[in-house]
């Protein structure tokens, strides 16, 4: 059987290219994969497209790559009031930003989990979302077309994996983590715990295995807001 | 200096509600059993203020269902916090769920109250609420579009006038819109104000103030049904 578990997070992330787009889960300071991130940083890699909620916490979460120049496109929601180094780049036009609203972004992440080709809504008709979309009446009500959004990778964080890749999250730390696993084509997990196939009741599985590929134990890390 | 502007000079120097008597006078439209989602800055503040007897469900856009009061220092756990990153705690019976199915909640039209800031409504209840026009920086939208599209009902919370004096409620919005026709009341440090398709309609007043002082710091016509009651804050 092929082998998920990798010893250290350089191997868990080696396999991530230059220009790759990439999930990044987190929401808030918890969920994010801080250890993954961390060792893209180390790995250097550029040109990266990145689709998260936000865009980093001063250093934390995605900060360092926007401080590193090592992410050239953002797909997000909100990128909050701590992303200096991103606000940096875009300011200096090193970075483009596609905002989408939250909710719809994560919609557009199922779609491309669930292979579906799109989906109408209600949610952003009227503004500066709409723009270059096709809009029609559904129902009676106007509404604009969403695609899908793809990625190479998802780099989540997750509580407990098993061998085969399992997941459990704790509390809020769920978030964004379970749909950018099921919508990326290579998700990379890093978790607190390894627990034996087995351990983790099949009722409690938030995430089946069939939709991670790489995991890695790491302690958590979390950033202050 | 003409009478007219001196008049409103004095107007604008009259005693209105705090954000606090914002949110405190919000809390009131809350009915018990509820499921709710409180935005960023004013409704944030109404958790604090529900009437001891009812029970509310409050929801968090990242996956919570049941959120309770902020978490105490000792008490804080990194893997709990609302939407605004704060460790928070949980009532009895709460619920965790992804980010996906937090919005389903919202724009699937399965809370039954949502409360929001505002930058602009306008006449027709369409809300702007995310990006000042020339501010600094990216902006963000969040969750407001999703959950402004689908709440049963929205409430806004804001004052009645920026800081220049220039009304809120308006005709038409100005700044970047949120969504369309979705707001149902606007709660603000002078009135209570309801969007109705006959237009807007003044509800309740703060104290001290008529509702032709409110009509004329507000951009868009206001209708009255008899007199209108004063704000009583419990």
């Amino acid at each position: 059987m092929k082998k998920k578990v990798y010893s250290s997070l350089d191997e868990a992330v080696a396999v991530v290219p230059d220009g790759a787009r990439i999930m990044f889960g987190g929401f808030g300071g918890a969920g994010f994969p801080n250890n993954l991130i961390q060792a893209l940083v180390r790995k250097g890699v550029k040109n990266i497209t990145a689709i998260s909620n936000n865009c980093g916490t001063r250093d934390g979460e995605l900060g360092l790559m926007f401080k590193n120049n090592q992410i050239k496109h953002v797909i997000a929601s909100f990128p909050g009031p701590h992303a200096n180094h991103f606000q940096e780049r875009f300011a200096a036009k090193e970075v483009t930003l596609d905002l989408v609203p939250q909710g719809i972004l994560c919609e557009r992440m199922r779609a491309a989990a669930a292979g579906l080709q799109g989906f109408y809504t209600t949610v952003g008709v009227g503004t500066e979302v709409a723009e270059g979309k096709e809009e029609r009446v559904l129902e009676g009500k106007r509404c604009i077309l969403e695609m899908p959004i793809h990625a190479d990778f998802a780099f989540i964080k997750a509580h407990k994996a098993d061998g085969l890749g399992n997941l459990t999250y704790r509390l809020a730390a769920r978030n964004f983590n379970p749909i950018m696993a099921m919508a990326a084509k290579t998700t990379i997990a890093e978790v607190e715990e390894l627990v034996p196939v087995g351990s983790i009741e099949p009722e409690q599985v938030m995430t089946p295995a069939i939709f991670v590929h790489r995991i890695v134990q790491a302690k958590g890390l979390h950033y202050a807001g | 200096m003409p009478a007219e502007t001196v008049q409103e000079k004095a107007l604008l120097e009259k005693p209105r509600l705090t954000r606090e008597q914002i949110a405190q006078l919000a809390a009131l439209e809350l009915p018990d059993g509820a499921y709710v989602n409180l935005g960023w800055g004013i409704p944030n503040l109404i958790a604090n203020y529900l009437p001891k007897e009812i029970t509310v469900y409050f929801h968090s856009e990242n996956g919570i269902l049941g959120m309770g009061r902020r978490a105490r220092p000792g008490e804080e756990d990194y893997d709990l916090v609302d939407a605004m990153k704060v460790p928070v705690t949980l009532i009895p019976g709460a619920s965790f769920f992804n980010q996906a199915d937090a919005h389903l909640m919202t724009r699937g039209g399965h809370l039954d109250v949502a409360v929001l800031g505002g930058f602009q409504v306008s006449e027709k209840g369409d809300l702007a609420n995310w990006k000042i026009p020339g501010a600094k920086g990216s902006g963000g939208i969040g969750g407001a579009m999703d959950i402004s599209a689908g709440a049963k009902k929205l409430i806004v919370c804001m004052e009645h006038i920026t800081k220049d004096g220039a009304p809120k409620i308006v005709k038409n919005c100005t700044y970047p819109l949120t969504c369309l026709e979705c707001v149902n009341t606007v709660v603000t440090d002078l009135a209570v104000v309801d969007v109705t398709p006959e237009g807007l309609v003044l509800r309740e007043i703060a104290p001290g103030w008529t509702p032709d002082e409110v009509q004329r710091l507000t951009g868009a016509p206001l209708k009255t049904k008899g007199r209108v009651p004063e704000i009583h804050l419990p």
